[in-house]
């Protein structure tokens, strides 16, 4: 990991030196947060009325709540005054050929199995026409509107589908949610926007193609995905190759509405810069993420890989309001050096005989704090309600630590709830029969770790999951021994 | 193959191995007998390269090369197989997983190019055969929730998998009914061959009636007393071990 950290920071402080971020600033916003501020990314991003309000409105209502604490995770306080809140999207600096490339960033994306072509998109590789991002990008677009499904930036949707926006934004996570939701209300930058409509089934992977041009959205993304009756979407965020950004805070939002029989798929793969091995610098990652069922027979699931950021604050929820809806929720959090990671889930039981299912992993190596936090809730309504949570903790070495908050409330005596958890340790009897089948090490950790997080990885697409399973071995490399 | 000379090693402050002279050449099986706690796990567990045992003092040769300057792994590239006395879980990993990355690591040690998945699986096929294990088995995570008898079945079928030039075998014997012991017995048996040495760390005679042994060492408090024949294992199953501990003067 150290090794990694330290490619990483031989290859931004390069890109430093060369000044590319310093430059191009002209057109940002001064420090610090107020109404003015606001106002100013609305017209930058001229916005309608309508949006500038619910802006407002949300920062209004920022201001009145305090940062919430209940979190298992310490960092320095905030100064939300000291940053800057709108900057206009960068270029990166062009480089002719990965052969200029720091040759230690190759193997991380080597060892990562990224494509030659993916390589070049993300290190800023000027690429030819034919594998040109962007003309890849308006070919699959084509496809998609044929079928009538909608994806585009946050801020084109603004313009071109306004009364979608205006119906949809705020409807799963509302401006008042929470202190970061409220902020990210205020301020949000950029993100992505999707829209299936009734009876569609998304022929792709969304976002597999888009995963990069989607990189540059700011530090307060925006997401918003709808999913018409009967239609189904599988939705894929994040990227396995390191990432860093010089924002420190990150706050998104994500929000998913499902009508009846509709099925939405979202899978992350978080890999944000994670401080170095002595914990400085780093990501904080704190994020919202909410699906609404609201038909009868609606289904969302959650996958999440959660390697990156210096602390992570991330409870994607479910709130099953049709009748027979169904969440579900696999997750596996890595945490090393000094990661702090707080997450888990919420599933919130409305309708009859919603069923929902948790899958957590969580495993931390290093002096790093791993918690799961989830709740299930089941309503009066919420007849024949079911929920099976499984929440598993694997440590290696003995300075991290591993928590579990599960909170349960029932007000369903029809309801079914179940809850596992297991915590175990990477054995030195379990390295040993691999080293003594030939095996190095490093492999064997690898090997144990993705055999102990594979019915989570199992629901990632294809691809992904391979690249999900070296990630996890890049992740903990160095952490035994 | 295998030369041990004077080979001294102790855990925490304990001394268990106080001096083993052993040679081992190709094509041979030496059995390894001796009552509880007399160090024939520790050697076993020396060998093959566990981190918990210090070596103190001696040498082990292994077709040339010096073992304890090796790595476990390395050692096992070269051609060492411990088959366990207690194999270990690990959930989540298919055998065929698990000896695939095995397989093709010890290859790659060698210079030999990766076997692809059919390759793989044709030998795979082959070896399960020989010791009459069942592919269900194989695709279940390693270990877990088998029964003792599936445990040593599959460590007997990793050992025909990975073509080791020397085995050892970790009281492969316990935990096994009779009809268990004599497919495991057969398995070692049809691996047999004039380039590769096994040692059968036991406890009983028993399972020398099905792995016939060239010669039979007596360990006790952390030496080699007694070295003979396969008689000498009748012998100390007929008399016991007090036999032993009264002949020798320590």
């Amino acid at each position: 990991m150290s090794k990694d950290n330290q490619i990483l920071e031989e290859f931004t402080s390069r890109e430093y030196e060369h000044g590319w971020s310093i430059d191009l600033d002209a057109d940002q916003a001064p420090k610090g947060l107020n109404e003015d501020i606001v106002r100013f990314i609305s017209a930058k991003k001229e916005e309608p009325e309508w949006l500038l309000e619910y802006r407002l409105k949300a920062y209004r209502h920022w201001l009145k709540l305090t940062e919430p604490s209940w979190a298992n995770v310490k960092y320095p306080k905030i100064d939300f005054q000291d940053m800057i809140y709108y900057s206009a999207p960068k270029t990166k600096k062009k480089i002719n050929s990965l052969d200029e490339l720091d040759p230690e960033m190759r193997a991380t994306f080597e060892k990562l199995g990224i494509s030659l072509e993916e390589q070049k998109r993300l290190t800023g590789v000027a690429v030819d026409a034919v594998f040109d991002s962007v003309s890849v990008a308006t070919t699959f677009k084509d496809k998609l509107s044929e079928l009538g499904i909608i994806f585009c930036s946050f801020s084109e949707a603004v313009k071109d589908h306004p009364e979608l926006i205006k119906k949809y934004l705020g409807s799963v996570v509302p401006a008042t949610d929470n202190y970061y939701a409220a902020l990210n209300s205020a301020v949000f930058s950029d993100g992505s926007f999707c829209y299936v409509p009734e009876g569609v089934r998304c022929p792709m992977e969304l976002s597999t193609y888009f995963r990069i041009n989607a990189a540059n959205t700011g530090q307060f993304e925006r997401t918003l995905i709808i999913a018409e009756p009967g239609s189904y979407v599988s939705y894929l965020e994040g990227c396995t190759a390191p990432m860093r950004d010089e924002n420190q805070l990150h706050a998104a939002v994500v929000e998913i509405y499902v009508k009846g029989h509709a099925e939405v798929k979202y899978s992350t793969v978080q890999n944000w810069y994670p401080g170095d091995k002595n914990g400085k610098g780093g990501i904080y990652n704190f994020v919202t993420k909410r699906a609404l069922c609201a038909g009868d027979f609606s289904k969302i699931s959650w996958t999440q890989v959660e390697t990156g950021s210096a602390v992570t604050w991330k409870y994607p929820s479910c709130i099953l309001k049709g009748d027979n809806s169904i969440g579900e929720f696999y997750s596996v959090a890595v945490t090393n050096n000094y990661q702090q990671a707080d997450t888990g889930t919420k599933m919130l039981h409305l309708g009859k005989n919603t069923k929902s299912r948790i899958v957590s992993k969580g495993v931390s190596a290093g002096k790093s704090q791993n918690s799961y936090r989830g709740q299930v809730e089941v309503h009066s309504r919420a007849k024949g309600a079911r929920n099976f949570s499984q929440c598993d903790s694997l440590l290696m070495g003995s300075e991290c630590g591993a928590h579990t908050f599960p909170y349960i409330d029932v007000k369903n005596n029809s309801a079914q709830v179940e809850h596992e958890a297991t915590t175990s340790k990477i054995g030195e009897d379990q390295i040993f029969y691999c080293t003594q089948r030939g095996i190095d090490e490093e492999s064997a950790v690898a090997l144990i770790v993705n055999g102990y997080c594979k019915e989570v990885l199992n629901q990632l697409p294809m691809e992904f999951a391979v690249e999900a399973q070296k990630l996890l071995a890049l992740t903990l490399e160095g952490s035994v021994g | 193959m295998l030369k041990i000379t004077n080979l001294h090693a102790k855990i925490e402050d304990k001394d268990i191995l106080k001096g083993i002279n052993l040679e081992v050449k190709p094509g041979e099986v030496h059995a390894i007998m001796g009552p509880n706690g007399s160090g024939k796990s520790t050697l076993a567990s020396v060998l093959a390269g566990r981190e918990d045992y210090e070596v103190t003092e001696g040498s082990v040769d292994f077709r040339g090369k010096d073992l304890l300057e090796l790595s476990p792994e390395d050692r096992a590239r070269e051609g060492i197989f411990l088959a366990f006395q207690y194999p270990v879980e690990i959930p989540g990993v298919s055998t065929t997983n698990f000896l695939k990355t095995a397989v093709n690591q010890i290859r790659e040690y060698r210079g030999l190019d990766p076997l692809d998945a059919v390759a793989f699986l044709t030998m795979m096929k082959q070896k399960m055969k020989l010791v009459e294990i069942d592919q269900s088995l194989l695709s279940r995570s390693l270990n877990e929730g088998f029964s003792g008898g599936e445990k040593k079945r599959n460590e007997i079928f990793q050992m025909a998998m990975l073509e080791p030039k020397l085995a050892i075998l970790d009281e492969t014997d316990s935990g096994l009914d009779i009809d268990a012991l004599k497919v495991v017995a057969n398995g070692v048996n049809q691996l047999k061959s004039k380039e590769n040495a096994t040692i059968v760390v036991t406890h009983y005679q028993r399972l020398l009636d099905y792995i016939v042994p060239d010669f039979v060492h007596i360990l006790y408090n952390g030496r080699i007393v007694k070295s003979g024949d396969k008689d000498l294992a009748l012998k100390l199953e007929k008399q016991g071990y007090d036999w032993i501990k009264e002949n020798v003067s320590l």
